[in-house]
């Protein structure tokens, strides 16, 4: 139960809570249906469509001579008048989604307009694609049913003008984004057995809402916890405290949030159950407790305090008890981060000058310097297998740029290269991408790139964005 | 603003002699002077009295003279501070900051002659409770800025009870480089922002 609100922010309070729970409905509404009946007839040259079987082998699109194949995604086919934008958003969303995982060639979607629209499975015009270029097309139908989406799609090899995927899916209509998610998800997993991002959120800090801090006579401007896909769309306030909010930490089902909060007296660690509007203390009244990190299994935070007089490394349960002191070095020991399993736990300190990077148990023995080639590190973020990768801010001459070190082989690899200043990287749960804050386009905004260094998209455009964190749904 | 705070305070004393003087002429010569008197034309009920009587009473008719109180609203400390809210308080604040160099949170010659002063005042308000916020420049990384801040502000507590200042009196909290005081990009703007902030909390 939140403290503390006037009826104003109760009732603006209540409606996120309204929006949120909708938000969360609606995810659990995402049905999948049976697969559509086959239709018989094809384009030149092929056996048909086929339905897939639950034992079927998968066939997998593959192109000549080892490169990728090429897909294609056109605007999925309104079956009825009100789902006409609706086509448009799927065919857009779907084939960003492809393209941001870089595991097809995707043929840029203003070069279909010379091909013929097929308005059923049936009239798919498969030569025409071929001379486009596609090895493989994704193909849909979308109709309302009250306020239900309803899919049909189909992924074809365009060669041989075979169905290699066909599944049906119904969603809520307020969110088609969320079933093209969906579908760039099951197209990733049927043909490159990869687990996609498409429905996994951003969480961050932002100031676009210039209000004013309660409570002091500086101009300073509120902070407040954010949320978005990882697309960034559907951009979501959490906080309403007209406080300083900083560094949220997602927990691993992707329900609530830890963030470090300022009231008048203290910084603490609160955790927020953002679907159901529910706020809980975590740290109450012992010093300032700062950079909370959910633990892999969810029952625990690690954060740093300075309740001893420096900045140490803590672990708390969830609820608050439990509280156990892992560092003990006079130096700053900040920026705790969990090891995929919960086994091990990174941090930052300057124990030997300036910040560095080390690793060590969860219970605080074995304390490992991991970066000896860097001026200053900070703000490690451990990838999930298959990667064993940590990636942190780097110095690099007067500002900051992102770095990986190869847990097995130590080697350091550089992600950015100063443009701007960039920090605060985090992973996808993939461990096939990057979160981070960048100044490089005037003012702090999220940035995603790939693990290569490669593939940059921007996620945040209003006012200053910072600390991203990663959800794991 | 200081102008008009030495002329208050001159007025005071003024009046404070001219009542003083009254005083002793009456009574014994160490005691305070006694709250001036209001002009008899007003009780302290606020209306006049009404004769014991059995027909109405007539209206009252509007007062011919009106009363200008010329009562002290806020008394004047010796210093000449009067008692604001707090946030008029911090807006036009006693407290001056400490500045620290960078990655510093060592309190120099200077940092300490000012955390002194600050003590002084608080000594002076026995009853002010503060908050020190320790803040960062841009240069250092978000996460690590708010260790460092924390550790600015702390420096300046442990100078502050060294000096007499009992520790249940001053909070610290580290604002890292989220709260910039000088928005610029350049060594006269960083070296405003790597500081320690006095608060005012409670008075």
């Amino acid at each position: 139960m939140r403290r503390g609100h006037t009826p104003a922010t109760r009732s603006s309070a209540a409606a996120w809570r309204t929006a949120l729970t909708t938000v969360a409905g609606c995810l659990a509404l995402a049905v999948l249906h049976g697969p559509p009946v086959p239709v018989l007839g094809l384009g030149a040259g092929a056996a048909g469509q086929q339905a897939q079987q639950p034992d079927e082998i998968v066939v997998e699109i593959t192109a000549d001579g080892g490169r990728q194949p090429r897909y294609a995604v056109p605007d999925f086919v309104a079956l009825s008048p009100d789902a006409a934008t609706d086509g448009s958003t799927l065919g857009q969303v779907l084939w960003d989604d492809l393209e941001f995982e870089r595991e097809f060639d995707m043929i840029p979607r203003d070069t279909y307009a010379s091909i013929p629209v097929a308005r059923s499975a049936a009239q798919v015009p498969f030569s025409a694609w071929r001379e486009l270029g596609a090895d493989a097309l994704v193909f849909g139908t979308v109709q309302r049913a009250g306020d239900v989406l309803r899919v049909d799609l189909w992924l074809f090899d365009v060669r041989s003008g075979r169905s290699v995927f066909t599944q049906g899916y119904d969603g809520p209509a307020t969110n088609p984004r969320r079933l093209a998610h969906t579908i760039a998800d099951a197209i990733h997993d049927q043909q490159r057995g990869l687990r996609g991002v498409a429905r996994t959120k951003l969480a961050f800090i932002s100031d676009r809402n210039r209000e004013a801090l309660v409570g002091t006579v500086e101009k300073r401007e509120v902070k407040e916890v954010y949320i978005a896909d990882y697309d960034g769309a559907n951009q979501h306030r959490i906080t309403v405290t007209r406080t300083l909010n900083l560094n949220p930490s997602w927990a691993p089902d992707g329900l609530a949030l830890a963030y470090t909060s300022y009231s008048a007296s203290s910084a603490d660690i609160v955790i927020s159950r953002i679907y159901e509007g529910l706020l809980q203390r975590v740290t109450r009244g012992a010093g300032n407790n700062y950079l909370p990190a959910y633990s892999p299994d969810g029952t625990r935070i690690a954060f740093m305090s300075t309740r001893d007089g420096n900045g140490e490394i803590y672990v708390i349960n969830v609820d608050g008890t439990g509280l156990r002191r892992l560092t003990t070095h006079p130096a700053d020991d900040v920026s705790p981060t969990w090891s995929p399993s919960g086994a091990q736990i990174a941090f930052a300190s300057d124990r030997t000058g300036r910040p560095q990077i080390y690793i060590m148990n969860a219970d605080g023995t074995g304390v490992e310097r991991l970066t000896l080639n860097e001026s200053e590190a900070d703000r490690p973020t451990w990838s999930p297998a298959p990667y064993n990768e940590m990636a942190f801010t780097a110095r690099t001459g007067s500002w900051y740029d992102i770095k990986k070190i190869d847990m097995a082989t130590r080697q350091v690899t550089q992600i950015t290269f100063s443009q701007g200043s960039n920090e605060s990287p985090a992973f996808s749960p993939t461990g096939r991408h990057l979160a981070f804050t960048s100044t490089r386009t005037g003012s702090k905004q999220i940035f995603l790139i790939g693990r290569d260094g490669r593939g940059l998209k921007q996620v945040t455009r209003q006012g200053n964005n910072q600390t991203p964190s990663w959800s794991s749904h | 603003m200081r102008i008009l705070t030495v002329v208050r305070v001159v007025a005071v004393v003024l009046i404070l002699a001219v009542i003083a003087g009254c005083a002793r002429r009456q009574t014994a010569p160490r005691e305070a002077p006694p709250p001036p008197e209001l002009p008899p034309s007003v009780s302290r009920a606020g209306g006049p009295e009404l004769p014991p009587s059995s027909t109405p009473p007539a209206p009252p008719a509007r007062p011919a003279e009106r009363v200008i109180d010329t009562r002290p609203v806020a008394p004047v400390g010796e210093d000449g501070i009067e008692l604001r809210t707090l946030d008029d308080l911090n807006r036009d604040s006693p407290f001056s900051p400490a500045f620290f160099a960078l990655d510093s949170a060592e309190l120099d010659a200077p940092a300490r002659a000012v955390v002194s002063a600050n003590a002084d005042m608080m000594k002076r308000n026995g009853t002010w409770a503060v908050t020190i916020e320790g803040h960062c420049d841009e240069r250092g990384t978000a996460e690590y800025n708010l260790a460092l801040g924390e550790r600015r502000a702390l420096a300046v507590k442990t100078y502050l009870v060294s000096l007499g200042i009992p520790p249940d009196r001053v909070r610290t909290i580290s604002y890292g480089k989220e709260f910039p005081f000088d928005p610029g990009h350049d060594e006269a703007a960083w070296a405003q922002n790597r500081r320690a902030h006095f608060v005012i909390t409670a008075k």
